[in-house]
Formats: C-alpha cells, sequence, structure tokens
C-alpha cells in the first residue's frame, strides 16, 4: 500500500513585479511522479531551491498541486473534505526549530496537535508522555523552549507530531539550522521512531551522511526527480550528484579518489567499515 | 539588560500557588488588589503584609526575583512618594522649610502610596511567576467566555497572548543580535539628536520587522500543520475544572478582604503611631 | 600587526541566577594574514571569544592588543577597531535592510565618514571581491536567493576593508555547493588581499581543508591549538567533548590498526589518498 502516491505533480505561482501585477509564472515541480510505501524511510535530496521543500508541503497539503494528484494515504489532497485528515495521517517537523514551537512549556506544545485534533485530555497525557518518551525529552517536560538547545527543539518538534499519531512524517530540513551534535541527536531519535513506531519517514535533506540508512533516495533538481535509487545507486554516480550541486560523504569522496587512482575499489562506498575492508582486500 | 525585566516571566517550581486554578490566581490577584485601594488603615497594611508574604512563601518564588521585579518602577515610586508628600496637606505640620511642608497626612499618604505601589506590583507578579503563560490565556479565555455571545473572539484573542509571550524573549534576543551585527558594521546608537538616533534604528527596525514576518509565516503554518483551525472543536489538555484547593484559595482570600475593609471601619484610627 | 588576547576572562550576567563564565583564561596570539580556524559546539564560547576580536563584548577581566595597542585604553577609537576587525555574525542575511544591494553594503562605509562616491567605490569592490554579480545591484537584497544574500552581507563587511575577517559559521544552512562557493571564495580572498581570516566552524572537514591553525575551544577554554594535523591527532580527546576529526582521519587510523604501514595523520582527502597510494605501492 502506497503512503505517498503522486502523479504528474505540478505546482505553479504567479511572478510578481514590483507593483504586484502578475509577469508570469513559475514552476516549482515540474511533473513529478512519486511513490512511496508504507512504513519505508525516503530521503529527498537537492540544492536549495530545487523544489524538495515544495514537494514535503504538498504531502501535507500546506500547498496543493495546481497540476496533477498527491494522494496521502489513498487520499486525494485537493478535497477539501479530507484536509484535517491529510494532516493527521502525514505529520510536518519544519526547519526552524523556534518557529514551530507554540507552547511555552515543552509539555503544552506537544499536547497542541491532539488537542486541535479533539483527543480527550487523558488520551492527550498518554499521548504527550509516550512522545516525549519516545524522542529522550520527558525530563524536559515542563521546561521552557527557549531554553533548550536546538537539537532539544527539534526532538519537541518532532514528538509534537507523533502525539498526532500520524502513519507518516515528513521532515523538512530538519538539521539545517543545527550544529553536529544536534544533527545526531534528531537523526538518531527519527531512527528510533521507525523502529519503534513503524511510520513512514520522509526525510528532506541536503546531508548526506543522513540519507545513508534510507531505503530510496529521490535528488530533485529544478522541480524534477533527476535521480532516484538506492543509497548505493545514488552515491555511485559522484559526478551527476555535483552536477546536481550536491556533495557525498567524505568517505565515499576518498573512496572515489582511490579509483581514479586505480585502485580496484566498488562503487558507491557508504561507510567508513567498508573502505577499510575493500582497502584491506587490496593488499 | 533587556532580559532582566523579571516582570511578567514564569518561574517554574512545585508549590501549592503553582498548582492552583489560574482563573483563581486571577480573580484572587484581581480582589487583591482592590483591597490595597479601597483601605487605609495600618491593620489593613498590616494584614495585607501577612497575605502577601504568606502567599511568597508558599509559592516558592526567591523574595530575590519578586524584588527584582519592582526594580522598573523606582522612578515611579519616588516620583508617588515625592508628588504625595509635599502635595498632601492636612493634619499636624511635620517639617517645614522654604515653601515646602511635610504634613502628616502627606507623609501618610506618601507611605501607603509607596506601599501599595509595591504590593501592586509584587502581587501580580506572583501571579504571573506561578502560573505559566499558557496557564493565563487559558484561565483569561475561560473567564471571558461569555463574552463569546457578544462576538468576541475571546479564543483567537488568548492564543495571539499566549503566542505574543512566546516570542517576546525570541525576539529580544534577535533584536540584540541584530543590534550587534550593524554595530560591527560601524553602526552607532548612542550618539546624535533624538532625530539621528531614531534614524540609526532603522537598520535594527527593518531587519526585525522582516523577521518577525518571517517567522509569524512559519509559525502560521506549522499551526496549520498540526491541525489547528481555531477554538472549535477543540479539547484542552489542561482542562480547568475547579478542585478543593481552588475553592479553599477563594474563601481566604475573600475572608481576607472582609479582613482588611473591617479592619478600615471598626478599628481605631489612634492605632497610628505617627 | 596581529591581535593577541591576554588571559581573557568573560562572566555572562554576573550575580544573577544565570551567571554563567563563558571565557575562561584565554590566551591567544593571531598574527596578521593567518587563516585560522576556531572550532567547539554550541556554547563552547567561540562566538562569545569573536565577538571580543572587535570589542563588541568588553571582557570581565584580561586584555586584548590589536597591533599592540591595548583595545581598553581610554580613547581607543572602538569603531575604527570594528572597520578593521570585520566580523560577519551568523546568518549574516538578516540584517540586511536597505532597498538595494549596493546602498545596503554602503553602509558600513557610510557609518566610517566617506563620502557618497568612495561608499560606492568600495561598496563596488567589496561586491566584487565576494564574487557577487553585478547585475543585481541595483535589486532588493530581500529579494535574492540564500546563497547570494549571504554574498551581499558579507560584502558589507568586507566594504568597510578590513585587515582581520571574522566570519562565523558562514555556511550555516547553505546546500553543498553553496558552502564550497563561500569557502573557496574566503580562501581566494585570503590569498589575494593578504588578510588575517578566522573561521568559526561546526565542520571539521570545512576547516581541515582550508586553514592552517585550528582553535579547538571547549567550555570556555582553548583546548587546543596548533595545525590542523597536531589538532586531529587528539582525536579521542576530540570526541571525549562531542568534537570529532574529519571524517578521513579515522579511516586512516582504521587502516594503521589493520596493520598498514602509513602515518595517520592526514585531514584531507588528498593527503588521504597520497598516504593510502604509497603504502600501497
Amino acid at each position: 500500500m502506497e503512503m505517498i502516491h503522486a502523479e504528474k505533480l505540478i505546482y505553479e505561482y504567479d511572478k510578481r513585479d514590483e507593483e504586484g501585477n502578475v509577469i508570469g509564472t513559475n514552476r516549482a515541480i515540474d511533473g513529478v511522479d512519486i511513490d512511496i510505501p508504507q512504513g519505508s524511510f525516503v530521503a529527498v535530496l537537492g540544492h536549495n531551491g530545487s523544489g524538495k521543500s515544495t514537494l514535503a508541503k504538498h504531502m501535507n497539503a500546506i500547498l496543493v498541486p495546481t497540476g496533477g494528484t498527491m494522494w496521502v494515504d489513498g487520499r486525494d489532497t485537493k478535497d477539501p473534505a479530507e484536509l484535517w485528515n491529510v494532516r493527521q495521517t502525514a505529520g510536518m517537523v519544519f526547519q526552524n526549530p523556534d518557529n514551530q514551537i507554540i507552547g511555552t512549556v515543552v509539555e503544552e506544545d506537544v499536547g497542541f496537535g491532539p488537542e486541535n485534533l479533539g483527543v480527550p485530555t487523558d488520551e492527550i497525557w498518554k499521548r504527550v508522555e509516550d512522545s516525549l518518551r519516545s524522542v529522550g525529552m520527558i525530563e524536559y517536560r515542563k521546561a521552557s523552549p527557549n531554553k533548550l538547545s536546538g537539537g532539544q527543539k527539534q526532538r519537541v518538534a518532532i514528538a509534537g507530531v507523533i502525539a498526532m499519531e500520524p502513519k507518516c512524517i515528513v521532515l523538512d530540513e530538519p538539521t539545517a539550522m543545527l550544529d553536529p551534535n544536534g544533527r545526531k541527536e534528531v537523526i538518531r531519535a527519527v531512527e528510533k521512531l521507525r523502529k519503534e513506531k513503524k511510520v513512514t519517514v520522509i526525510l528532506i535533506t541536503h546531508y548526506m551522511e543522513e540519507v545513508i540508512d534510507a531505503d530510496q533516495v529521490f535528488v530533485m533538481d529544478g522541480g524534477h526527480i533527476v535521480m532516484h535509487g538506492t543509497p548505493r545507486e545514488i552515491f555511485s554516480r559522484v559526478e551527476e550528484l555535483k552536477s546536481y550541486r550536491m556533495d557525498v560523504p567524505q568517505v565515499t569522496m576518498l573512496a572515489e579518489e582511490l579509483r581514479r587512482r586505480g585502485l580496484d575499489i566498488p562503487r558507491g562506498i557508504l561507510r567508513r567499515e567498508e573502505l577499510v575492508e575493500a582497502l584491506c582486500r587490496l593488499r | 539588560m533587556i532580559r532582566d525585566i523579571t516582570i511578567g516571566q514564569y518561574y517554574p517550581a512545585e508549590s501549592r500557588i503553582h498548582r492552583l486554578d489560574p482563573r483563581v490566581k486571577i480573580v484572587c490577584t484581581l480582589l487583591f488588589l482592590v483591597s490595597l485601594f479601597v483601605q487605609s488603615s495600618l491593620l489593613g497594611y498590616v494584614i495585607a503584609t501577612v497575605f502577601l508574604g504568606g502567599v511568597i512563601k508558599l509559592s516558592k518564588v526567591p523574595l530575590k526575583y519578586i524584588v527584582k521585579g519592582l526594580k522598573p518602577i523606582v522612578i515611579l515610586l519616588l516620583f508617588t512618594v515625592v508628588m504625595n508628600l509635599f502635595l498632601t496637606q492636612g493634619g499636624e505640620k511635620l517639617v517645614h522649610f522654604w515653601i515646602f511642608t511635610i504634613t502628616e497626612n502627606g507623609l501618610r499618604t506618601s507611605v501607603f502610596m509607596a506601599v501599595r505601589l509595591m504590593y501592586l506590583v509584587a502581587g501580580s507578579s506572583i501571579m504571573t511567576f506561578t502560573t505559566s503563560p499558557n496557564g493565563l490565556t487559558d484561565g483569561m479565555e475561560k473567564l471571558l467566555h461569555p463574552l463569546n455571545k457578544v462576538n468576541v473572539p475571546v479564543h483567537e484573542v488568548a492564543m495571539m497572548m499566549s503566542i505574543a509571550l512566546r516570542f517576546i524573549p525570541i525576539l529580544l534576543e534577535e533584536t540584540d543580535k541584530i543590534m550587534k551585527a550593524q554595530m560591527a558594521r560601524g553602526a552607532d546608537f548612542e550618539s546624535g539628536n533624538i532625530i539621528q538616533r531614531a534614524k540609526a534604528m532603522i537598520p535594527i527596525l527593518v531587519p526585525l520587522f522582516v523577521s518577525a514576518f518571517r517567522r509569524a509565516n512559519d509559525l502560521a503554518m506549522a499551526m496549520e500543520a498540526r491541525c489547528y483551525h481555531g477554538g472549535e472543536g477543540r479539547t484542552k489538555m489542561k482542562p480547568l475544572k475547579y478542585k478543593t484547593r481552588d475553592r479553599m484559595a477563594y474563601i481566604i482570600t475573600v475572608v481576607y478582604v472582609a479582613a482588611v475593609f473591617a479592619a478600615g471601619r471598626f478599628v481605631d484610627f489612634k492605632l497610628w503611631i505617627f | 600587526m596581529s591581535i593577541a588576547l591576554e588571559h581573557i576572562n568573560y562572566v555572562y550576567s554576573p550575580g544573577t541566577a544565570y551567571e554563567k563564565q563563558a571565557l575562561k583564561d584565554v590566551c591567544l596570539e593571531i598574527p596578521q594574514g593567518q587563516f585560522v580556524g576556531i572550532i567547539g559546539h554550541t556554547g563552547s564560547g567561540k562566538s562569545t571569544l569573536i565577538q571580543h576580536l572587535n570589542g563588541l563584548t568588553r571582557a570581565t577581566s584580561g586584555r586584548i592588543l590589536y597591533e599592540g595597542k591595548d583595545i581598553y585604553e581610554e580613547g581607543f577609537d572602538m569603531r575604527w577597531l570594528r572597520s578593521q576587525v570585520g566580523l560577519v555574525f551568523q546568518y549574516p542575511e538578516h540584517q540586511l535592510f536597505e532597498v538595494d544591494v549596493l546602498s545596503d553594503v554602503c553602509f558600513g562605509p557610510k557609518n566610517q565618514g566617506l563620502s557618497q562616491e568612495e561608499c560606492e567605490e568600495r561598496a563596488k569592490e567589496a561586491l566584487e571581491l565576494g564574487g557577487f554579480p553585478e547585475k543585481y545591484y541595483r535589486q532588493s537584497p530581500f529579494e535574492l536567493s540564500g546563497g547570494q544574500k549571504r554574498r551581499v552581507a558579507i560584502a558589507g563587511v568586507l566594504a568597510m576593508r578590513p585587515k582581520v575577517l571574522v566570519l562565523d559559521e558562514p555556511t550555516a544552512g547553505l546546500d553543498p555547493k553553496g558552502r564550497d562557493e563561500i569557502l573557496d571564495q574566503v580562501e581566494r580572498l585570503h590569498k589575494e588581499t593578504g588578510m588575517t581570516v578566522i573561521l568559526v566552524s561546526h565542520s571539521m572537514e570545512d576547516v581541515a581543508r582550508y586553514v592552517e591553525r585550528i582553535i579547538v575551544m571547549n567550555r570556555g577554554e582553548k583546548m587546543l591549538d596548533g595545525t590542523p594535523r597536531e589538532v586531529f591527532r587528539h582525536y579521542k580527546e576530540l570526541e571525549k567533548v562531542g568534537l570529532a576529526a574529519p571524517q578521513v582521519t579515522y579511516v586512516m587510523h582504521d587502516l594503521k590498526e589493520r596493520g598498514f604501514d602509513l602515518s595517520p595523520d592526514a585531514t584531507t582527502i588528498e593527503e588521504a589518498a597520497d598516504e593510502i597510494m604509497r603504502s600501497l605501492s
């Protein structure tokens, strides 16, 4: 069963001049077909302005396509009657940790989503506790979000989404504004959720290290999907990735450099152990 | 600097006062404020002091915080004291020099006014220290709920208030950062006349507004993504329900107010020792 | 021609509940023309440290000498110092405010009291140095892409013709290509103008690739100070404080453990590749 399914998805917006008159249209998404099976971990890569965030916003009906169709768990996102169902099915975590926390106390923020859904009070408390536990933030439940680090804020934001019991979580560059430790915290929290709650995870990012464990990787450029495959397939096409303003992990780069210098090393090395093994075999 | 202001800040702790229903705290604070202004007997103030002191003790908020909250009103306080001291006449003349006369009544009024002002700030800051901003807005929302019938969007206003409270510290920090960034480019905010100084604020205000709009936009999106659609059909994580301790608090406060009134009415003025 | 910090201490909000010693007895000397990287995680004091370099934050105790002059001495011209030590904050595009790119870059020179022509001349020079395309000079800075905005903001500091350029996380939030473009530009700038460049970063890979000296900050103290090779030799200590060496350093150490005859000090891909090829031949 497909969690997310898009056919010939197009999103256009008006270009305006200084007086606000329409002078043309921009296509942020141009004919995207995408299939994301339930329970899978999918990464979408792309440089700033490639259309990846616009695509993400279609997955929870913040944007609706101007052409083509997007189905979330079988629901057409264009159907106004399904709007709240779509948003509950696909929860969304955004880039800026400060701008998505509504509550002034951690636990109240996590409870915000369930409150909106009309969940009974006892159940809200259960969900809040459960989701804060699953992101490892339970000891901060009474804290003010302003006193937390970036990584902690993002984990609270993830808990806030989990508390709505979505089938799918879309993370739109959740680590872009964090330091390396914060990034690790968030990625670990997502990993744990995937294993424990079996939710579908869609991670939008431009950090290559974060997509190594993904089942599939999509690379976007100019509103199109230009590459699609497993991380290993994607990372073995270093030059192509670079042409889309992307990068590969340093280990992959080193392997590629050694290959270029004539060593017999397989393409698409992702982890440092793999490289070390490959080199040991050469001796 | 700006971050030192403690009025309106929440002091997280587990205390009996913290656990009270926000509505109780709002109503009782109002009653306390009224009690300060409708009477002027020494005994009344003694009772008020005991009441306030007891509440502070129970709230576990360090006295230091409350005293710090008084700092911003020092000037107002001095002004009030001075005005009352010299302008209120009547009663026995205590000191007289040049055109100034300090009378018994003047001294009394000025001391009372100072105490009133300080208790007013201390009393309301106890409320904000012990009630999370969300609790406060929830309390307001529920208390003002009847206004819904006359088409006042009580829920929306309450939500706006709580979001504003959350973003004030963020925007203050941002202001600080932008100011430093512009100073690094040689901006000068300290010298020049009023017009020059006002002009010097543009490089701070423009980025600040841009950022505030960006944040507002992001936040609106994040709220929608979490299925926010106004107050209708919403449940509460922390619904407000009066419990025994809340009723007790009301009773204690009412008894206090009655005591203060009684003190002003029936106890002889001669208790005033001056 | 250098910046010297002598026993710098800095305490946040002293006497309150939030009191915190952000810098502890930091001693440093940065000679003119060096390309220095400062690393450390959030809260390590690195941002506080760089705000001392141009006098924005005043040390609680200690001395700072710029070109031999004590900056805390009575009568020292702080605004002059700020034009000499250009500080580019994190997300510097958030400070843009003018109607067009050129006027925004002119803000710094204008504060220096230069004439309109001089300001524009310097602004153009700075934009060129920052690699900003001329056709956008008259565009509103708010309509540019993220990477372009950042270039404008950096140019805004360069326009004061500083001798020292301090950049706090200049690549935060940029995509990989944007990150490389900015860092390459900074490197070119360093080579062409001989400016001292101080780069604050989280990314070990970036720092290792560009700088000649690394200063590691931890809990307000200077923990390590040396060439990238020297610093990353302490990769185990770095890990203990939540930092890490570049990935290639780990590969090299793993290889050495597996019996490869190589020096594990490589910090960049080229160095590592050279060393591996050498040990295999």
